[in-house]
């Protein structure tokens, strides 16, 4: 447990360290802005990362809030996020427009999350770390077979929410698409923060992730905030699935697989508890994939995974809390 | 002591089913059951890491894979004896396993969990990185197949040694050791229990055992080996497998290595779990139930009858 005491001196902690971090990204943003000035090959794959980053970020921040509330890390936000891509898939067939199956498959995502985590999580949640990681896992396989069985393993495709125009601005051609993307996540990313920081939902959310013991006694259904922090994650994960979707152009069970690696360096690069953290690290993850796989010749595109792996490796290593996180503190 | 003597017994009977079994058997059933005895040195393997020291891992398919294509590349270069590939696997996989418990020193339960689970999605990229050697998306192929009474009547001596080693290992002061850093760090610290070497090692023989089923894992794809054949979902079944199976016992180990060796091949006939990915629906509904209903896996199951029995 982390007394009032102990946690005030992270605090302080965390103030000075937070500067050095914010200086150290500034550098690396103007380095990105110098670059894409330069080339326009760059400027190209900054954009495109910055894209791909932003999905990789939201599925991180699906995977912190989860982490945050429940300390269990979801393996099967992949996969739930790729179910609830399917789902959107069957309700554009069945005749919705795209965003009208958008919006559906979002209130799917938080019904199915939530009831999730209240059959199956909550039981194994008290009994060890060990028990619910292997649920998450058990979950992994059992989604991956469901959607495999429902709609086959071949490819599907989806129509472009966004179009296929392309802008050219000096020498520099960005699709619609990426831009779509970008502000979709943004958005969604907004309105969390709104929701957490502004209303009374959100600020139980918060007391029964970080004071459960506390927040109950001030009158906070404890566990169902937990409930509900899954059912915004899977909704978070929802989100991720259907703008990774068309980024891959078409639409198959595997979809979110390498998707969860990189949010997982993500959300470990920003800090495993920090929402904020998780976005930051997901753009940095999607742009220097982009950068390195095309400047460095020793990492070509067969090793993304294998990166990744090395900057969690490397930020475990060297600053375990990640950029944002909290340092944990345990008492004996 | 009449526990030991009860424990000496269902050794006996198992040890001489196996014996008499590949002589009753049709050869496709032979292939079948050296199948779980693959599965039940990896799922053993992972029983001493997970079960007795506490440190969960995602990634035993990337030891899987690393014993596996030693075998199916030292075969292919220079024609060794597929047994000595095994033992070289085990080697090679020990070290790795001890390296890759150097980081887990400092990590623990949610962030162990995924360090080894990146590192089973990395592992079988890299022969697509490396294919001239390691042969890319084509695989490796070794120099000779082999029978599948071979392949039996290796995969089962294989468990047994390992059991028996295992057993050896888990006993006496290593294993009181392991159980300790299970069940509080701090209390073994306190106790004089060097955290880095009793972490490391236990890694180490796990990484060893998956290495050497592994091996065996290429032999009984005929001699193939390729990333496809060690994907993710690998390393989720022997989890699994560990998950039914429970601790500290070698019929919840057996009962775990059947579970994960024998329903993929359930026949096509059965309705449901036939289908190709009915079986992933099984396989996952399967371990959630388990650990909601029966937590300490098959080996609790058994525990709470022999006390029922008693009673």
């Amino acid at each position: 447990m982390v007394t009032a005491a102990t946690s005030r001196i992270e605090g302080l902690r965390n103030g000075a360290a937070v500067p050095v971090v914010s200086l150290v990204l500034i550098a690396c943003a103007a380095g990105l802005l110098v670059g894409s000035l330069r080339s326009a090959t760059f400027a190209q794959l900054t954009v495109q990362g910055l894209a791909l980053g932003a999905v990789y970020g939201i599925l991180a921040l699906a995977l912190v809030l989860v982490y945050r509330a429940t300390r269990v890390i979801n393996f099967a936000q992949g996969e739930l996020a790729m179910a609830t891509t399917y789902i959107a898939y069957q309700l554009i067939q069945w005749g919705l427009s795209y965003w009208e199956a958008f919006a559906a498959t979002l209130a799917i995502a938080l019904v199915l999350g939530t009831v999730l985590e209240l059959t199956l999580i909550r039981p194994v949640l008290h009994r060890s770390a060990i028990a619910a990681v292997i649920v998450t896992v058990g979950l992994f396989v059992l989604i991956d077979g469901i959607v495999n069985w429902i709609w086959g393993g071949d490819f599907k495709s989806m129509p472009s929410p966004f179009g296929t125009k392309i802008y050219h601005v000096g020498g520099v051609s960005i699709s619609r698409l990426y831009i779509g993307m970008f502000v979709v996540v943004i958005i969604a990313a907004l309105l969390v923060w709104v929701l957490f920081r502004f209303t009374k939902l959100g600020l139980g959310m918060r007391a029964a992730a970080l004071r459960p013991a506390e927040a109950a006694l001030v009158g906070v259904r404890v566990d169902w905030m937990l409930a509900v922090g899954w059912g915004l994650a899977a909704l978070l994960g929802a989100v991720a699935g259907l703008m990774a979707e068309p980024s891959q152009f078409f639409l198959e069970p595997t979809l979110m697989q390498p998707i969860l690696v990189y949010a997982f360096a993500a959300a470990v690069l920003g800090g495993l508890d920090s929402p904020a953290g998780a976005l930051i690290g997901g753009l940095a993850i999607g742009v220097s994939l982009n950068l390195v796989v095309q400047y460095v010749p020793a990492i070509s595109s067969e090793l993304q995974e294998p990166f990744a792996f090395a900057v969690i490796i490397a930020v475990l290593l060297l600053k375990p809390s990640g950029l944002f996180g909290h340092r944990e503190v345990r008492r004996v | 002591m009449r526990g030991r003597i009860a424990a000496l017994v269902s050794l006996a009977v198992v040890a001489g089913v196996l014996c008499v079994l590949p002589f009753l058997i049709s050869d496709y059933n032979v292939s079948l059951v050296a199948r779980v005895g693959i599965f039940f040195i990896a799922v053993l393997g992972l029983d001493i890491l997970t079960g007795y020291t506490g440190q969960i891992s995602i990634g035993h398919g990337a030891f899987m894979a690393i014993g596996g294509y030693t075998t199916a590349v030292l075969s292919r270069d220079h024609d060794t004896n597929l047994v000595v590939t095994m033992l070289v696997a085990f080697a090679i996989c020990f070290v790795v396993g001890f390296l890759v418990g150097l980081p887990a020193l400092r990590l623990s339960g949610a962030y162990l969990a995924l360090v080894t689970f990146a590192l089973a999605v990395s592992v079988p990229l890299l022969p697509l990185k490396w294919s001239s050697f390691l042969g890319g998306r084509d695989g490796v192929q070794t120099s000779h197949e082999v029978s599948n009474l071979w392949l039996y009547v290796v995969a089962w001596a294989a468990s047994a040694i390992l059991f028996v080693l295992a057993w050896l290992i888990l006993r006496g002061r290593v294993g009181r050791a392991f159980r300790a850093v299970r069940d509080s760090e701090i209390a073994a610290v306190a106790s004089g229990i060097e955290l880095p070497v009793y972490k490391t090692l236990a890694f180490g023989i796990s990484a060893a055992y998956a290495g050497v089923a592994g091996s065996l894992f290429v032999l009984a794809n005929n001699g193939f080996a390729a990333p496809d054949e060690f994907a993710v979902v690998l390393s989720l079944q022997i989890l699994i497998g560990a998950a039914v199976a429970g601790l500290g016992s070698l019929w919840g180990v057996l009962a775990g290595a059947a579970f994960v060796g024998l329903l993929p091949s359930v026949s096509s006939s059965v309705p449901v779990i036939g289908s190709a990915h009915g079986q992933d629906v099984v396989f996952g509904a399967a371990v959630i139930l388990v650990m909601l209903v029966l937590p300490d896996g098959f080996a609790g199951l058994l525990a709470r009858i022999r006390r029922l029995a008693r009673a």
